[in-house]
């Protein structure tokens, strides 16, 4: 049984201009333990499946079609205050920018307190050492001594372990990163990124890592999804995805990526842009930028696999035309 | 002057100072003994960049790379140190030299939508320059739109939008082609294609490429990303805490980094190539500038550290040609 499953997920927008299909027609699962690394540029509807999971998507936007599936239940149109006693305590986010997760007047140990006593019948002495001892696990120095700090006594990076270690309190399940170590450093994220890691596999915790950087997510995650469009395009476990792709969308993706390359060679860029979810091109959205589309790109392409790498395009690319 | 660099920087400083205020000069009279908070941005840093050469200069949040970049740009002026453009201190220059260098240096920012102006239309915020510096009639103005407008790959109808109505990638295009409407020599790119998507990233980096080769431009390509520096750098330097450690040639610098932070960032690069890899991070924060570390900026974290580098600063010395690198352990393994 996976931890989540998610299936055909639907999250449209009704705004003034017209429905925005953000993310249409997602299915993913994610194993105990396992990491997937969601992929796509803005715009791709990355984030917003992750705001569907955790229940956070608001007006004009609402899931309208699918499900998922934490744990085997179905947590899409929970009331309120289930889906208050499941998030931060089964599920977690971790977010961007710390300080949408950060009170900036209320101190770090009130913040923590509070979110174990949130969801635990604790007190508060109990509640306190277990917000020093989780600190401590995201290697911040002098937990005892920073508790009572103010987030804008922190770093960046070490205002983004608080948030992590807000949201490892409870001992999730499943957590959700949505790009958390974009605004950070290179050390800073590398330092980042060897602990979440080793802390998902000793806690058994599974992740989502939702981010636009092909390379870190290499790095980290089992398996790859990579969206465009409201769409999961191509998936698989990482070294599949990464060593044979076939959706000409991953080809240009990992084409642009200047580190791949030798250098000063031109870069292969995609040409022209991501489409306006108000108004996608019919069948395969990507089908105007892409170097193979053909008539037949205008209806929708089916999803194809072998074993655990599934694509959806009427021409998967071999091996010879990859990057 | 052929050999002489385009700009060259020579034991720059830049110190930003917090004044006191009302409360804290009370203090003082009363013998309260408050010092004014002083950065260091940038602490003695020389670098020349010869003609058609592109530098990448490196470093995380808060090193100084834009600092530099704005006094070579001369849109911040100097604490110390002397900046010369062409061979010559643009202190020095008469007042039409100076406008012609200054010219001739325009700055790329990170994010266009700060940088253009919100309520103008896209032919006057690329066309307003050469105007009013007279390199083109107003008749004539609307042909060099078009013109540039070509060249940075944007269509000519696009000249009568504002920028709102753009894309983050378009937008980009506009401010380049905004750089270039005053015929620079010397382009200064502040973290210019770090906002953007990949795809669109290197959209741009191909179009940066193509301008040089085009209009023989020279370039300061400033960024935090080692791919993207890797990718269009001649030559590369590398600033921690306000001073350069590192500078040397792309291909030696990521083939035999020198200075233990460049190793360290190195081997931390993202790349597509390590899977599921285990993360061996340098460890600790970088130092506050208020107040940095003595001797070399850098042995806090430094894994090879030894007493000297606490007291002493090291100094940029050649360790193989045009490879210069700041650390006291190139001179107990003279090589």
């Amino acid at each position: 049984m996976p931890t989540l499953s998610v299936r055909n997920l639907q999250t449209h927008f009704f705004g003034s201009a017209g429905i925005s299909k953000a993310v249409d027609g997602v299915s993913f699962d994610v194993e105990r333990g396992e990491i997937l690394g969601l992929v796509g540029e803005s715009g791709s509807g990355k984030s917003i499946t992750g705001f569907s999971i955790i229940g956070l998507v608001d007006p004009p936007g609402r899931i309208v079609g699918g499900d998922i599936l934490f744990q085997d239940s179905s947590i899409v149109g929970l009331p309120q205050n289930t889906m208050r006693a499941l998030r931060g305590r089964k599920i977690a986010m971790i977010f961007q920018d710390p300080m949408m997760t950060l009170n900036p007047v209320l101190s770090i140990e009130t913040q923590m307190v509070e979110t174990v006593r949130a969801h635990e019948k604790v007190s508060k002495a109990e509640a306190r050492r277990r917000a020093v001892e989780t600190l401590g696990l995201v290697g911040i120095p002098a937990p005892e001594e920073r508790l009572a700090a103010y987030p804008h006594q922190f770093s960046g990076g070490m205002r983004q372990r608080v948030a992590i270690a807000i949201a490892l309190l409870h001992r999730p399940d499943l957590i959700i990163a949505d790009e958390p170590t974009t605004a950070l450093d290179v050390t800073i994220q590398s330092q980042i990124l060897s602990q979440v890691q080793s802390l998902s596999r000793q806690m058994g915790m599974s992740l989502i890592w939702i981010s636009h950087d092909l390379g870190v997510v290499a790095g980290l995650a089992d398996k790859i999804a990579v969206m465009y469009a409201g769409r999961i395009v191509e998936s698989g476990p990482t070294d599949e995805v990464l060593d044979r792709p076939v959706h000409p969308y991953t080809i240009g993706l990992m084409r642009s990526v200047p580190a791949n390359l030798r250098r000063g060679e031109p870069l292969q860029p995609i040409p022209g842009m991501s489409p306006s979810p108000l108004n996608r091109p019919v069948g395969c959205p990507f089908r105007l930028r892409c170097f193979a589309a053909t008539e037949i790109c205008a209806s929708e392409p089916p999803e194809s696999r072998s074993d655990a790498h599934s694509w959806r395009c009427f021409h998967p690319q071999p091996p010879a035309s990859q990057p | 002057m052929t050999d002489a660099p385009v700009i060259a920087a020579n034991n720059v400083s830049r110190r930003f100072a917090r004044k006191l205020d009302v409360a804290e000069r009370i203090a003082n009279t009363l013998g309260a003994g408050i010092k004014e908070r002083v950065v260091h941005a940038v602490d003695g840093v020389s670098l020349a960049i010869n003609p058609g050469e592109v530098v990448g200069l490196v470093g995380e949040s808060g090193c100084g790379k834009s600092t530099l970049g704005r006094m070579l740009a001369g849109i911040l002026p100097l604490s110390e140190g002397t900046v010369e453009w062409e061979g010559r201190d643009l202190a020095t220059l008469d007042s039409a030299q100076a406008k012609a260098a200054r010219l001739a240096t325009q700055m790329i920012f990170q994010d266009p939508m700060s940088s253009l102006n919100p309520r103008k239309i896209v032919a006057s915020i690329i066309g307003e320059a050469p105007v009013a510096h007279g390199l083109v009639s107003r008749r004539d103005i609307g042909e060099t739109v078009g013109a540039l407008l070509d060249r940075v790959g944007l269509d000519r109808s696009y000249a009568q939008r504002y920028p709102h109505q753009f894309s983050g990638g378009q937008r980009q295009r506009i401010g380049i082609a905004r750089a270039l409407a005053v015929r620079p020599k010397f382009l200064v790119c502040d973290e210019s294609v770090s906002a953007l998507d990949v795809s669109i990233q290197a959209q741009i980096l191909n179009l940066f490429m193509q301008l040089r080769d085009e209009l023989g431009l020279t370039y300061l390509f400033i960024s935090h990303d080692l791919g993207v520096v890797k990718h269009i750098s001649d030559r590369v330097a590398i600033m921690y805490l306000g001073r350069i450690v590192e500078t040397a040639p792309a291909e030696e610098f990521f083939a035999a980094p020198n200075h233990p932070y460049t190793v360290a960032l190195i081997a931390e690069m993202p790349t597509l190539g390590q899977r599921r890899r285990s993360f061996h991070p340098i460890s600790g924060e970088i130092p506050s500038p208020v107040n940095p570390p003595t001797g070399c900026h850098f042995h806090p974290r430094c894994p090879k550290a030894f007493a000297r580098c606490r007291s002493e600063r090291p100094m940029l010395r050649e360790i193989a040609p045009a490879h210069w690198s700041a650390c006291h352990l190139n001179e107990l393994q003279p090589s």
